[in-house]
């Protein structure tokens, strides 16, 4: 079914909804695989492509390991827990809802609710909770043995459903898991009588760290090297997992789930083995972030999570093994980086400006445009100022030329509050409004939208870089990027058959 | 038994009911039309409430309204009703139009994005904090009784409201031409383009109308229970969906039953389940992976019947 593996959809959302590039309808499949081959091994692309599909599964996964063995090297501790850790574990996370939903094509959303269980059940497992102090060698088996089975329960639905019911069926099981989790410790259990089972809001605390036969992983640096093994057999063991019999009816199974039954693949078997091994997969992880984080809290088994592990899955392209670890290192390092100001600002303008590059055509047009946005800067900056003096009587945030810059060029209010807001949903609807127009008032109702864009970013979304604008923006580029590119960075295209 | 109790019970599962088969109207009729399940109906719904509010203080604030308090409330349910309408349909154009050749998880992954970007949305501009309608102080705590049932008057108007809504959506669909293009896009929607229906203008005025009910939705859900927060639309959209499955997904008279059996299974279960008051929404979810594990095409809905 795939085709054409570079080649990918041109960005252009402004054209008519069947565009004839988007599903290539009416090529026959074989053809345009071959055409696909072709045009993926041409050139140096080509040749780098090629040689890496020829690399055995262990080499390429030494590709990313290698890098990430010397990473805790050459950074502080502090880096290596926001950064390392972090990344290491959305990918073994990621990896393992690929199992599910990208090798079986199974939609299931509530797969951080199996996250979830591993970290709950090694907290009960391994804390003062109860009282239990487990040596991980033990407990760890039987977490994933626990997580398999609870995947297993949830999976039996999945024999009669497909598609959006399964979808819904699996986010309520998300919801409920945490539901029970944050009121678990106000019921009580038949035969048991009223025992707090998870802590309730305040979650359990105090988890012990990983304790293998007397041999405690406590520092960043031993937990980041055993997250590291973790994923790199996990990597090969997928890879292999790809290529044997078991991954190419999981395959079949996405394309065409009628069709794999009736060329006789055991399909509810295979339903069931793929939610059996993402769940053991997330338990295992939950099992590691519970003594990462040293507390298992009910907040963060929650829906963010969830977005963000499928975003790393959808960036990274269905399917994709080693785009999911690429997606996995962009998804979880670009909202650390946009913690801070000084590091969001430059982010941010490089965003707008590569985009820029690439849809403004010719230079001249785009040599236009910015010097348009600077001198429209200039001109509302100095009505204002002769005007309405409360309007830039703030200052940028953060220091440095540009920041000080932004002082003489941009409207900065003392008191935002009010005036961002109002911006913030008029650029919501120029945006909308903006694709509909004609070329001519595009052109020159740019400049302004960039300037409102700016005016929003440095007076709002910038002000609470830490909270909600991260995900405001993760959201608006899961949108943009389903436009621009439906099937991921390093997905392949589907060929549709008419 | 408990008369009183059921009683009491039975009115606030009325109410809550009509509050979700509104809802629930949206997702069956986007669903029947584009089968797309669109996750961010739920966050339109969320944003219809905070427009009420916004249009309450616009007005005045609840204690002294610059024009009669039913006023304020027509005003309310209009304005709530056209900005969720004018965002729905924005959301169609941007987030899920060009995706109507894409695989089909591409629409989903959009729906999921737009969701996460209207909440954190509302979260930038309104804040954390709670809203409040003040209810009271704007219409007052009167209460009717119908024999023993006692409904206080904003349960009463959310009641009224909604069954007026849906009275005039089923005439809408069933007389109007538009609705006729409606039911033949949901039916077929190749062969409707080829007898000349202009789709696209059908699917939004689907979302249109979808996410106009969500909006009044909104502002009842501000009447009826004072508070409005950004977080509020997730569970909802969950209920709403719950709602329009158990009635047959696709179904509009299934999506109004299926509310009110959501509604009443909720109130009922708060008051005489174990937990109930805790664990109600569990209930609920339970309810629904039991129909949908019986029944899966629901009570109204019919059974696809999948070509090859």
């Amino acid at each position: 079914m795939a085709a054409g593996g570079g080649s990918g959809v041109p960005p252009d959302r402004s054209g008519p909804a069947d565009a004839p590039d988007s599903p290539r309808i009416g090529v026959d499949e074989w053809v345009a695989s071959v055409e696909g081959k072709r045009e993926r091994y041409t050139g140096l692309r080509g040749r780098l492509t090629r040689e890496w599909d020829h690399l055995p599964p262990p080499a390429r996964v030494l590709v990313f390991a290698i890098p990430a063995a010397i990473f805790p090297l050459v950074t502080t501790e502090g880096n290596l827990f926001r950064y390392g850790l972090f990344t290491l574990i959305y990918a073994l996370l990621a990896l393992g809802l690929n199992i599910v939903v990208g090798f079986a094509g199974l939609l299931d959303l509530g797969y951080i609710a199996f996250f979830g269980c591993g970290a709950y059940l090694y907290a009960i497992l391994a804390s003062p909770q109860f009282g239990y102090h487990w040596q991980a060698e033990a407990a760890i088996p039987v977490i994933v043995l626990g997580t398999a089975i609870v995947g297993l329960l949830v999976g039996l639905p999945s024999r009669r459903l497909f598609g959006d019911y399964l979808a819904i069926l699996t986010l309520f099981f998300g919801q409920a898991f945490v539901i029970f989790v944050n009121n678990a410790n106000r019921i009580s259990f038949p035969f048991v009588g009223h025992t707090d089972l998870t802590g309730g809001s305040n979650g359990i605390a105090n988890i012990d760290p990983f304790n293998f036969f007397g041999y405690k992983i406590t520092t960043t640096r031993q937990q980041y090297y055993f997250l590291l093994i973790g994923v790199s057999v996990f990597l090969v063991l997928l890879m292999f997992v790809n290529d044997s019999r078991t991954g190419r009816a999981w395959r079949a199974l996405r394309e065409d789930p009628l069709a794999a039954e009736v060329m006789s693949i055991p399909v509810n078997r295979l339903k069931l083995l793929a939610f059996v091994c993402g769940a053991a997969a997330a338990g295992f992880t939950g099992a590691i972030y519970g003594t990462i984080a040293t507390a298992a809290l009910p907040g963060d088994y929650d829906v963010g999570l969830l977005i963000t592990i499928y975003a790393i899955m959808i960036l990274g392209g269905f399917g994709s093994i080693m785009g999911i670890v690429v997606g996995a290192i962009i998804v979880s390092s670009v909202p650390e980086l946009l913690r801070s100001s000084a590091n969001a600002r430059p982010l941010f303008y490089g965003a707008i400006l590569l985009a820029l590059l690439v849809k403004i055509r010719p230079w001249r047009l785009l040599a236009a445009e910015l010097g348009g946005l600077v001198a429209f800067g200039f001109v509302v900056h100095a009505i204002a100022e002769a005007a309405y003096p409360r309007l830039v009587d703030g200052k940028a945030l953060g220091s440095g030329t540009v920041a000080h810059a932004l002082d003489h060029w941009m409207l900065l209010p003392q008191h935002p509050v009010k005036i961002a807001d109002f911006a913030y949903i008029s650029l919501i609807a120029a945006v909308v409004v903006y694709p509909q127009l004609s070329r001519l008032w595009r052109a020159l109702l740019l400049a302004p939208l960039l300037y409102l864009v700016m005016f929003v970013w440095e007076n709002l979304l910038l002000v609470q870089i830490g909270g909600a604008t991260r995900l405001v923006l993760l959201g608006a580029l899961l949108v943009a990027l389903m436009n621009v590119r439906p099937q991921g960075l390093f997905g392949t295209a589907t060929v549709e058959i008419v | 038994m408990n008369w009183s109790l059921f009683f009491d019970l039975t009115v606030s599962g009325l109410t809550l009911g009509s509050l979700y088969a509104l809802i629930a109207l949206g997702y069956s009729m986007v669903y029947g039309i584009l089968k797309l399940l669109n996750f961010a109906h739920g966050d339109v719904y969320m944003i219809g409430a905070f427009v009420g509010w916004y249009t309450l203080h616009a007005l005045g604030g609840p204690l002294n309204p610059t024009i009669s308090g039913a006023a304020v409330l027509f005003v309310m349910f209009i304005v709530s009703m056209l900005g969720c309408g004018v965002l729905g349909v924005a959301i169609e154009r941007f987030a899920y139009r060009p995706l109507r050749n894409a695989p089909r998880i591409a629409p989903l992954i959009s729906a999921l994005g737009v969701s996460i970007f209207l909440q954190n949305s509302a979260l930038l501009i309104f804040g954390a904090s709670f809203r409040d309608y003040d209810t009271f102080d704007l219409i007052g705590v009167k209460t009717f009784s119908v024999g023993q049932l006692f409904f206080s008057v904003t349960q009463l108007l959310t009641v009224v409201v909604a069954v007026l809504l849906m009275v005039a959506l089923t005439i809408f669909v069933a007389r109007s031409r538009l609705g006729k293009a409606m039911r033949s896009t949901s039916f077929d929607r190749e062969a409707a383009s080829m007898m000349g229906i202009d789709v696209d203008r059908v699917i939004a005025v689907t979302f249109f109308i979808g996410s106009a009910l969500a909006g009044a939705a909104g502002v009842m859900f501000g009447l009826v229970f004072g508070q409005i927060y950004h977080y509020m639309g997730f569970i909802a959209g969950l209920k709403g969906f719950t709602a329009a499955v158990l009635g047959g997904i696709g179904s509009i008279p299934g999506a109004m039953v299926g509310g009110l059996i959501v509604g009443l299974a909720e109130s009922y279960a708060t008051g005489y389940l174990p937990q109930g008051s805790t664990f109600q929404n569990l209930y609920v979810f339970a309810l629904l992976i039991a129909v949908i594990l019986i029944r899966p095409s629901g009570l109204f809905g019919t059974a696809a019947i999948q070509k090859v």
